[in-house]
């Protein structure tokens, strides 16, 4: 049996990060109009802060050419507006602010080639990491913190090693990373990332439904969450792909100095720099066996 | 049997630091005496004993007693890290990231010793486990055995593997220590052990040595001989004072040699290791390693796993691509065909050594600066209340400010710089 304050304490009061994606290229031509996606949001926000008067959101907004936080109940509470409707109303402003704010961006950056960019999942995952570390520092009753990814566009290969770092943090920091793809394709990073951190990864069917997909699975609590079944991740892709052809391979070879993959064996590391010898004959290491 | 035997013992210690702390040889039997009569602390003394509050007070300029500002205290220290790795990395030095590791613990009579609390043993074992965890959070693909020194005899603990939770349930099992300690032995009993791996592997011997002698049934100087020519790394951490064996030994094969001057200081010492060191061109060859990306197994597939020799549905494991044998964890060799089995994430958990994120400029607050008054990562007021310090930071690359708290978990946690993830110019 768990202790009466700890269940007070620490298993109930969540804070949620959310990560919105903001990208136009992909709400231009998405199933669900981003009026109605944003509709469901401010629901699922609500719905989490009526829960229990000490849960904590955050929303962050991950644009094509910038991130930035656009809500924080933690502020919104404190500025002593009990008005829901005007809390909202705000955030909705500042949400404008920063699809234009990012628009005027992305059109001032010409490295961007029209459609098909991603949106800058590595930085808002670190700034939701960088907050979280905040609240780990607030004391010892701290809420349970949590990251819930609503992601649309394809992922962008450019951020690999980006993301995958901040997966890496925020299993150290023991912070599941849970992904609900409002897209039509699944997110191979966000696989892996719910599926290391100990997240849960969804793709809705019926995106029409999108607040009864959030409510039911992603507003439970972590402690909750032990005593419901709530969907499994099945297949996550662990393998590799090459660096020189972007091939998705079963066998390689792997730099002995900087761990860059190739799929065929090279003379020299084009990463690192470094010449090879000559081929392992990988049979040696074969363990002795009896 | 080994060496001329007795206290002294057969290399005898130049301890130069032996001023900092009492000398132990001598102590030694009053030690014993007192533990014989079953002198126990009495409670109101442990209590000062144990977390010394005394050492956290310093004194200010008009005499006055106050707490240290551990935070301040903690960042510099953080930066002088920082800036000293950042330093050897900006020549850009391959490192070495697939390491063979054997972590030596000295568990001869001066591991008892109390300077330590609760004693020396104890503070190495805790330190050592903490030590292996962070170790394979940064070498995902390196493995680490270990060994003791007990009765001057060496003893294989464990044998070399990437498992974190076997290598400490072995450590925590076996704490308990008689007799002298002997490097000699230790050195050819790993010497015997680093010989049959892979040339691209990095060879390394991390002593954490508490005695100040060494009782040899050789010439110990042979040994060190061997280990240089053998290219294994050795580095030694003492925990009385320095001895010239170790020092030299440190010279000879490339390693590092320091001596700890308390718990915490230890702890960091030992946590310098965890991070790859420099590959040195010559010790390894850079070569290709074939190695496989398996796959779970499909739900309804039942096998036997090739580790346990358990009957397990397909889900629960890994197939080898080459030889569709089950096995059970990742990483490890394919049991059957010999194949180094990893999958992308153990790859990718060592990219961040390849591209470190740049050290941040130190910057003072100005009055009447346009915006920016928030950290830029957990949007923290930057501007301190009690307004002692208006010291922050700022990333070169993208001019975000950070706070110290998120400066360190950027830089030690994190790898990314949130700013210039956040910016698409920057993020390449």
């Amino acid at each position: 049996m768990t202790s009466a304050h700890s269940k007070l304490y620490s298993d109930d009061v969540s804070l949620v990060v959310v990560i919105v994606d903001t990208n136009p290229f992909f709400w231009a031509g998405a199933a669900l109009p981003f009026a109605d996606f944003f509709g469901h949001l401010i629901h699922f926000v609500n719905s989490l802060l009526l829960l229990n008067h000490l849960n904590q959101v955050v929303v962050i907004a991950a644009g094509v050419s910038s991130c930035a936080y656009v809500f924080d109940s933690g502020n919104a509470a404190a500025s002593g507006s009990p008005d829901v409707a005007a809390t909202f109303a705000k955030a909705s402003r500042k949400v404008e602010e920063f699809v234009k704010q990012d628009a005027r961006d992305t059109a001032g950056n010409g490295t961007v080639a029209g459609g098909g960019a991603a949106s800058l999942f590595s930085g808002a995952l670190s700034l939701a990491l960088c907050y979280i570390q905040r609240v780990f520092r607030s004391g010892t009753r701290h809420p349970q913190p949590r990251i819930l990814c609503l992601q649309g566009s394809p992922d962008g290969p450019e951020q690999y090693v980006a993301v995958m770092n901040s997966i890496f943090s925020a299993q150290r920091s023991m912070v599941p990373i849970d992904s609900c793809i409002v897209g039509t394709q699944d997110s191979a990073f966000l696989q892996q990332a719910s599926y290391i951190t100990g997240g849960v990864y969804l793709k809705p069917q019926e995106l029409s439904g999108l607040f009864q997909y959030l409510a039911a699975v992603f507003a439970s609590d972590l402690h909750s969450r032990a005593f419901l079944r709530l969907p499994k991740t099945l297949g996550v892709d662990f393998r590799a792909s090459c660096f020189c052809h972007k091939k998705t391979i079963d066998m390689g070879y792997v730099c002995s100095v900087c761990l860059s993959i190739f799929c065929k064996y090279h003379k020299k590391c084009s990463t690192c720099g470094s010449e090879f010898s000559r081929v392992m004959p990988d049979l040696n290491s074969m363990p002795d066996q009896k | 049997m080994y060496g001329v035997g007795g206290g002294g013992g057969g290399f005898n210690a130049s301890s130069t630091a032996s001023g900092r702390r009492r000398n132990q040889e001598e102590d030694e039997e009053d030690d014993e005496e007192e533990t014989g009569d079953g002198r126990v602390l009495e409670a109101w003394e442990r209590a000062y004993a144990d977390d010394r509050s005394w050492e956290a007070l310093q004194e200010d300029e008009s005499g006055l007693l106050r707490p240290i500002d551990t935070k301040n205290l903690v960042h510099s220290q953080y930066r002088r890290r920082l800036l000293l790795r950042s330093a050897a990395a900006a020549v850009r030095i391959q490192k070495g990231l697939i390491r063979y590791l054997y972590i030596v613990i000295d568990l001869s009579r001066a591991a008892s010793e109390m300077d330590y609390r609760p004693s020396r043993m104890a503070v190495v074992a805790k330190c050592a486990e903490a030590f292996i965890r962070e170790f394979f959070d940064q070498n995902p693909l390196s493995h680490v055995g270990l060994v003791t020194i007990k009765d001057g005899i060496s003893h294989r603990l464990t044998d070399i593997g990437g498992s974190p939770e076997s290598q400490i349930k072995a450590l925590m099992g076996k704490l308990e220590c008689s007799g002298d300690s002997s490097l000699q032995n230790a050195l050819e009993l790993i010497h015997g052990y680093l010989n049959q791996i892979p040339s691209y592997g990095h060879k390394e011997v991390l002593i954490l040595y508490s005695a100040l002698n060494t009782c040899d049934p050789g010439d110990v100087m042979e040994t060190v001989e061997k280990c240089k020519k053998s290219k294994i790394r050795c580095s030694v951490i003492g925990l009385a004072a320095e001895i010239f064996i170790c020092k030299h030994l440190c010279e000879e094969t490339g390693g590092s040699y320091t001596v700890a001057l308390d718990e915490s200081h230890f702890k960091e010492l030992l946590l310098e290791h965890a991070p790859p060191p420099p590959a040195i061109a010559e010790y390894a060859a850079a070569n290709l390693i074939k190695m496989g990306f398996p796959q779970r197994g499909a739900e309804d597939l039942i096998s036997i796993c090739s580790c346990h020799k358990k009957i397990k549905s397909g889900a629960e494991g890994y197939i080898c691509p080459r030889c569709k044998v089950n096995v059970c964890e990742l990483p490890t060799e394919c049991r059957t065909c010999g194949l180094t089995l990893v999958s992308s994430p153990h790859l990718a958990r060592s990219y961040h050594h390849l591209f470190p994120v740049a050290p941040f400029d130190e910057v003072t607050f100005k009055l009447g600066q346009k915006g920016g008054q928030n950290c830029y990562g957990c949007q923290q007021s930057l501007i301190n209340s009690d307004s002692q310090s208006n010291l922050h930071v700022r990333c070169p690359k993208c001019n975000q400010h950070f706070c110290f708290d998120c400066d360190i978990y950027i830089h030690e946690s994190l790898h990314n710089c949130p700013g210039c993830e956040s910016q698409r110019s920057f993020s390449s």
